[in-house]
């Protein structure tokens, strides 16, 4: 078969298809990812103990567990607890566990990098706790956290084709069954694998576009450790 | 002088910090438009004090009282107390995120529940009051830290408080810093403005203080005017520490 009709006829239709249900799988996951990883982290640092107990046990639990095994849990054993997923819905949840296990982290080591004074300064002026963390804390917060942030959401690009693995046909699955019905493997996984890079240069980008959007004037600290 | 003009009311305060007693007993009243300063060694509990008055640091015993109400022990309403009771820090400790105008907008927006515009013209009066109006759009990072301490007396100003604590406003100001914030500061106190004001800055304390409070371990160890404590003969422990800063710096 001509190699020109084979990659334009039939692997990149096929992985475009592929590539629609990967863009769904993150949409759906990356938003309650972030929020989740936020709420955790912020549970963790200044919930009540019982809270915070809760929420570093979550964290340890999702770390502990491979995500594959995670997702088999959540498609093949809910049913036995009579709750049935789609495979679509299934993943989604993993990877909003996942991703929000991993986001609290990030965002955890960002809260702790914010000096005392900040929440000091706030409560002085008679803000509660929670006004001072969503107004003061969190905006300088998760401005730190964004390259750890990215770093996860880049993993999730990558680790949505585990999805595959519970029958969602996304971009790897996609690949792989062209790869298998015509005998192509070199070529359908290095088409494959150039899609992934491509999300994730898109993804770099956007992320460099984001931090130097939201830095704060005078602090270019990485102008400054250059010179060092 | 009659009851009523006492704004702050402070009684027997004591904290300790891991079996180390820093607060001993400390009271005092203050009047309204008061200047009282606080002078003494490092680790006397001056600082540690004034966090007990706005209940930052929860004392083990004693009471506060402003305007006649409890601060101490008084659970969720600490963070109306807090509004009435302005607090400058020696780290100054603006929002680094938020221009110095956002600095000063903020409580007034999240705590006073002020519209924007409202808040954006309250702020902006404020910082004219203490020199940076023009600078309302910069970050705190691209502040010096004279105009940096300014913008926080700004913000302290905005919520309109009973009284406004210090904390080492100047310690971590260069002499000509130091001046800039000191001028700001009698400017207030010419004005009327409530102050406690912990401070090594004896000059600042002898021209604006109405009193001055010498705590050495833990206790006010003299109280008076500016005047008796630097002039009568009875009182010789403050003197004798202002020596020992004098001659630390003659060497």
């Amino acid at each position: 078969m001509d190699q020109a009709v084979f990659l334009f006829d039939i692997l990149l239709p096929a992985l475009m298809q592929g590539l629609v249900i990967t863009l769904q799988l993150i949409a759906c996951s990356a938003p309650f990812g972030l929020a989740l990883g936020i709420a955790v982290a912020v549970g963790r640092q200044y919930g009540h103990p019982a809270i915070s107990w809760l929420c570093k046990t979550f964290v340890f639990l999702i770390k502990g567990t491979p995500l594959l095994l995670l997702l088999f849990i959540l498609y093949f054993g809910l049913p036995s607890v009579g709750i049935t997923l789609t495979a679509f819905a299934a993943s989604v949840l993993g990877f909003i566990l996942c991703n929000g296990a991993y986001n609290a982290e990030y965002v955890r080591g960002a809260l702790i990098s914010i000096k005392d004074g900040q929440m000091i300064a706030a409560q002085a002026l008679g803000m509660t706790r929670w006004q001072a963390i969503r107004s003061v804390i969190l905006p300088q917060a998760l401005r730190r956290a964004i390259p750890g942030l990215s770093n996860e959401f880049i993993y999730l690009i990558k680790y949505s084709s585990l999805a595959y693995m519970i029958t969602v046909i996304e971009l790897s699955g996609a690949g792989k069954l062209v790869a298998t019905k015509y005998f192509t493997y070199t070529e359908s996984c290095a088409v494959v694998g150039i899609v992934y890079l491509v999300l994730v240069s898109i993804t770099t980008v956007a992320v460099n576009l984001l931090e130097s959007r939201v830095a704060v004037p005078g602090t270019t600290r990485a102008a400054t450790a250059a010179q060092l | 002088m009659n009851d009523n003009d006492i704004v702050l009311k402070v009684e027997d305060i004591h904290k300790s910090f891991g079996g180390v007693e820093v607060l001993r007993g400390v009271s005092f009243d203050v009047r309204r438009g008061e200047t009282k300063v606080f002078i003494g060694p490092s680790g006397t509990g001056k600082s540690t004090l004034l966090r007990c008055i706005n209940q930052l640091t929860i004392p083990d015993r004693g009471r506060v009282w402003l305007d006649g109400e409890e601060v101490t022990n008084s659970g969720a309403r600490i963070n109306y107390f807090r509004q009435k009771i302005g607090m400058v820090f020696q780290n100054f400790f603006l929002f680094d995120h938020l221009t110095a105008l956002k600095n000063v907008e903020l409580a007034l927006l999240k705590v006073k529940g002020m519209g924007r515009a409202e808040a954006r013209e309250k702020a902006l009066t404020e910082l004219r009051q203490v020199g940076m109006e023009e600078w309302a759009d910069h970050y705190p990072a691209e502040l010096s830290g004279g105009q940096a301490q300014r913008v926080s007396i700004a913000r302290a100003l905005a919520m309109d408080p009973d009284v406004i604590l210090f904390d080492e406003p100047t310690s971590a100001l260069d002499p000509e810093l130091t001046r800039e914030v000191l001028e700001v500061m009698k400017k207030l106190a010419r004005e009327g403005m409530t102050m406690l004001v912990v401070t090594h800055e004896m000059g600042f304390a002898c021209s604006v203080a109405n009193e001055i409070l010498f705590m050495e371990n833990g206790v006010v160890a003299e109280q008076g005017s500016p005047d008796l404590l630097l002039n009568d003969p009875r009182f010789t422990r403050m003197k004798d520490f202002i020596g020992r800063i004098d001659s630390r710096m003659h060497d």
